[in-house]
């Protein structure tokens, strides 16, 4: 078990490394290939009227007159030994992780991350636990009921909530329940936990809410389908006919089994989602890792999007492990593969 | 020139007062090019649509409160030396004052400089090359202490000659005579700037390379405001500005929240042009525009900060109701939006040829994608009506409505030799929507006549330094029409024109000048002009040099920016300032 752990470990590792690589090379390396210039990357870094002077001291200053080797390699060891940075009278120390720092606002990469993602961790939690109560519940009952109104009522609100985009049904809820009925706080209104935990709160449920909606309609279909899929089965069966409760056969013998397959796509959403959710935290103005990776791809901010990437990636890679590992408890056949 | 909203470009009075009394909102219809349709201000005691365009609305002195500014992006700077923002111009007075101002006034008074940290305007040497102002005494910093002639010239040196502060202009740098000066970060002894001497510390004395006459217009910019040498924190001294405005800054987290609370060291008697009525303002930034809008409708915030006036989804629900369009303004924007003819492209060398897309081009159909009247007057000079030295005329009349002259094209066609029109090619940044369809619109008014253009999207980022900026790459890529806007960073004819119509301007990379116009004439008026120190014969000259240029045919006009802003009922003391196309920040203030 520990060899299969320290395998997997290092096969993580090195998928960061692979996709650490993939980025640099899609944002510094094509552009170069297509004949992009240092100077030419450079300009989009500095005022508009830039004399050619301005223009060079803004390639030297961010290195992009380097090899591409030398600028990766530098990216690298900023991550491992820290990097600085002129401010001009004098220099900024980025300690390790150092992932660079920005080339719009000049603010290190590695702190911006950190001080994005509890916003984004609200979000992502807050609304998993929604969907995830939700989405099995509703698909659990739709089984159960199948074939009646509830379960047709259900399944069609689930294709409506996989059907619309979040950016149309958060600006919705934000008209009505924000602007109209003033039920909750607009957008631009999240507030940390500890700074103010019922504005937290509040500023989040319509945030929750309108991700959760998404994820909820995919889990209920998802629950339906395996919940009809065991319910069919002869060990189901043998329950009933052993005499057992019809609620006991549901949530001890039925649910359980369809809730493997659930928690695995869960774990792999969840990590996905901890990487940034862009359309939602866009759309109610929330500070977090999504929105800054969007706002940093519209300004070519290609060391804010290389942090984003990588830290996306090391929670998908993350949540790859546990599930992994996880399976390899379940079941040992896995370890031996 | 500004990135979003350039320093408005200041009306002379009666370009001011013929627009304002024009305009009127005709619905539908395209305006008229040689009327406009301009705002109107109605004397009613309620406030009406376009009222902050004439007048204070709300006016109330009452202190207190939170004003609260939101915006889709962040600025490229909070740092009064290092933004080329427009609204930044405008809203970093809040906290820092530069030697000069505007008149705290809508209308024409607004457009007049007035001194602001200095004592009066600047004196100019017989030849037109030494400027000196003198700073009032015992106007302080936020930690108290007393600001000197010393700090206005570090000020201007670090933002204009260090390779870390980019974002600003580098007028000072290119007007200064500092050869050889290497900025304040490489070379710490700032006796060696040679081009601003302090000879004591309240007079400062600027030297130039040449007569400039307007140099009292680039001293108005945020750049003059003072520093500190010893509080220079070069890219970060945005967090920490030393406020000599009535307002200091509390805390900035970049890209997410800005906040100033009152500066106790400001004193209202030395500021003509400031109130201090909030007790507190706050910025979010990164929020999204169309949740802006419904934000600033329901009440929940004050100000887009950005000034570039609701999205399209809010300004149809504007427009459908009296009532909320009774608390909206329609002010021009800096911006001209047109067409550049490159004169080094066949056929587009042949002036002929020029003039048949001047004709042919349907002008309502390039005017709607900014929104209709709205969003913009049709345009038939290079200078917008609130530019000083606009002139209106128009060469290329295109039919009563309009809408294209099929004749007058086809014979300026026959002209050039090609009767049955011709091929080429209209270069547009594809990320900007409306610019695409102003294109598209383009390309099927070309069409018929006979001229078949193919559209080549490119991306904005690299715009003008690899595109259409690039006059190489336009001549391979065969690129005769290309679509841009242009706006001045002071309100005269000069700081509108130079940059976009001086031959001597053309760059290998990062071209204005996209026509590549070169004419001797235009050049030599330009010189005559910014060396002439009366102002109404300035202003005469500069409104020869646009009609010069339109005589070319090189430049077709789409439309004079315009756009909706939004004043909610909570906010007080609200106008349009004309030199900033905006309301004016410093003025605000909030019901209780």
């Amino acid at each position: 078990m520990v060899a299969f752990i320290v395998r997997r470990v290092i096969a993580a590792v090195l998928m960061l490394v692979i996709v650490s690589v993939a980025t640099f090379a899609i944002f510094f390396l094509i552009p170069r290939a297509l004949g992009q210039t240092p100077e030419g990357m450079a300009s989009r870094y500095v005022g508009r009227d830039a004399t050619p002077e301005a223009i060079q001291g803004a390639v030297k200053r961010l290195h992009l007159d380097d090899p591409l080797i030398v600028q990766y390699g530098r990216f690298a060891k900023g991550i491992v030994a820290g990097q600085d940075y002129s401010l001009g009278p004098r220099k900024a120390e980025c300690p390790a992780p150092c992932f660079g720092f920005s080339f719009n606002n000049n603010q290190p990469v590695w702190p911006t991350l950190l001080d994005r993602l509890p916003a984004t961790m609200s979000l992502a939690l807050g609304a998993a636990v929604v969907w995830l109560v939700a989405g099995v519940s509703i698909g659990v009952i739709s089984a159960l009921k199948r074939g009646t109104a509830v379960d047709r009522a259900a399944m069609t609100v689930a294709l409506a909530g996989v059907s619309l985009p979040i950016y149309f049904t958060g600006l919705v809820s934000l008209s009505v329940f924000a602007y109209t009925l003033g039920i909750f706080p607009g957008g631009g209104s999240y507030t940390g936990l500890t700074e103010d935990p019922v504005m937290w709160f509040q500023a989040l449920v319509l945030p929750w809410v309108t991700l959760a909606f998404l994820y909820a309609a995919l889990y209920a279909r998802l629950t339906r389908a395996g919940m009809l899929e065991t319910m069919g089965e002869d060990y189901i069966r043998t329950a009933r006919a052993k005499g057992l409760k019809e609620r006991t056969v549901v949530t001890k013998h039925a649910l359980r089994a369809t809730l493997t397959p659930i928690l695995t796509i869960f774990g792999l959403d969840l990590g996905l989602l901890l990487g940034g959710a862009v359309l939602t935290e866009s759309t109610f103005s929330i500070p977090g890792i999504g929105k800054l990776v969007i706002d940093a791809i519209r300004g070519n901010d290609l060391p804010v999007v290389l942090g984003v990437t990588l830290f996306a990636a090391f929670f998908i890679v993350l949540a790859n492990l546990i599930v992994d590992i996880l399976y390899a408890v379940v079941d040992p056949r896995v370890r031996l593969s | 020139m500004r990135k979003t909203n350039a320093l408005a470009l200041a009306a002379l009075g009666t370009a001011l007062a013929m627009s304002l009394a024009a305009c009127g909102g005709t619905a539908g219809g395209g305006g008229d090019k040689t009327t406009g349709t301009g705002n109107t201000g109605t004397g009613a005691s309620a406030a009406k649509h376009n009222d902050g365009y004439t007048k204070v609305v709300n006016a109330n002195d009452a202190k207190g409160g939170t004003l609260k500014f939101a915006y889709s992006d962040e600025p490229d700077s909070m740092d009064p030396g290092n933004t080329y923002y427009a609204f930044n111009w405008n809203f970093t007075r809040l906290y820092a004052r530069p030697l000069l101002t505007y008149t705290a006034a809508p209308g024409e008074e607004g457009l007049k400089l007035v001194p602001d940290l200095a004592e009066g305007l600047g004196e100019a040497s017989e030849d037109g090359k030494t400027w000196t102002y003198k700073i009032k005494k015992g106007i302080k910093y936020d930690d108290g202490t007393e600001v000197k002639a010393a700090d206005v010239k570090y000020a201007i040196a670090r933002s204009n000659f260090s390779e870390e502060l980019t974002d600003g202009p580098k007028y000072f740098a290119e007007y200064l005579d500092a050869e050889g000066y290497k900025g304040p970060y490489k070379d710490k002894n700032l006796d060696n700037f040679k081009a601003i001497e302090t000879p004591d510390d309240y007079t400062i004395v600027f030297k130039l390379k040449a007569p400039f006459s307007e140099f009292d217009f680039l001293v108005a910019n945020p750049q003059s405001a003072p520093v500190p040498q010893a509080k220079d924190t070069g890219l970060e001294y945005e967090k920490t500005v030393a406020s000599t405005g009535p307002y200091k800054i509390e805390s900035y987290e970049v890209g997410k929240q800005f906040n100033l609370v009152k500066n106790e060291h400001w004193d209202q008697a030395t500021d003509t042009t400031r109130k201090q009525l909030p007790d507190r303002i706050e910025v979010q930034m990164k929020q999204s525009a169309e949740d802006i809008d419904q934000r600033l409708l329901a009440g929940q915030i004050h100000v887009d900060l950005g000034g570039t006036g609701v999205q399209t989804a809010a300004r149809a629900k504007i427009v459908g109701d009296a009532k909320l369009k009774d608390s909206t303004d329609n002010p021009y924007t800096p911006f001209n939006r047109y067409a550049m003819m490159s004169t080094k492209v066949a056929p587009f060398d042949n002036i002929e040829c020029r003039k048949a897309v001047q004709y042919a081009t349907d002008q309502v159909a390039t005017q709607a994608p900014w929104g209709g009247p709205l969003g913009g007057d049709i345009g038939s000079t290079l200078m917008t009506p609130t530019t000083v030295g606009y002139q209106q005329y128009d060469l290329f009349p295109n039919g009563a409505d309009n809408k294209g002259d099929v004749a007058k094209a086809k014979e300026a066609l026959a002209a050039c030799g090609k009767a049955d029109g011709f091929e080429t090619n209209i270069a547009v940044r594809g990320d900007r929507t409306k610019e695409v369809q102003v294109a598209e619109a383009l390309q099927a008014s070309l069409d018929k006549v006979g001229i078949k253009a193919s559209i080549k999207k490119y991306p904005s980022g690299d715009w003008s330094a690899q595109y259409a900026g690039k006059p190489d790459f336009v001549h391979k890529n065969n690129l005769g029409i290309m679509i841009a806007g242009w706006g001045a960073d002071w309100p005269s004819g000069f700081g509108f024109l130079s940059q976009i119509v001086d031959g001597r301007f053309i760059k290998a990379s990062g071209n204005y000048n996209m026509m590549e116009l070169n004419d001797p004439a235009v050049n030599e008026l330009l010189d005559k002009g910014i060396q002439t120190t009366d102002a109404t014969e300035r202003n005469k000259i500069w409104g020869e040099v646009d009609k010069k240029v339109m005589e070319s045919a090189a430049f077709l006009p789409f439309v004079y920016e315009k756009t909706l802003l939004f004043r909610p009922e909570s906010l007080t003391n609200v106008y349009v300032h004309p030199a900033y196309g905006m309301y004016d920040y410093t003025w605000l203030g909030v019901k209780q």
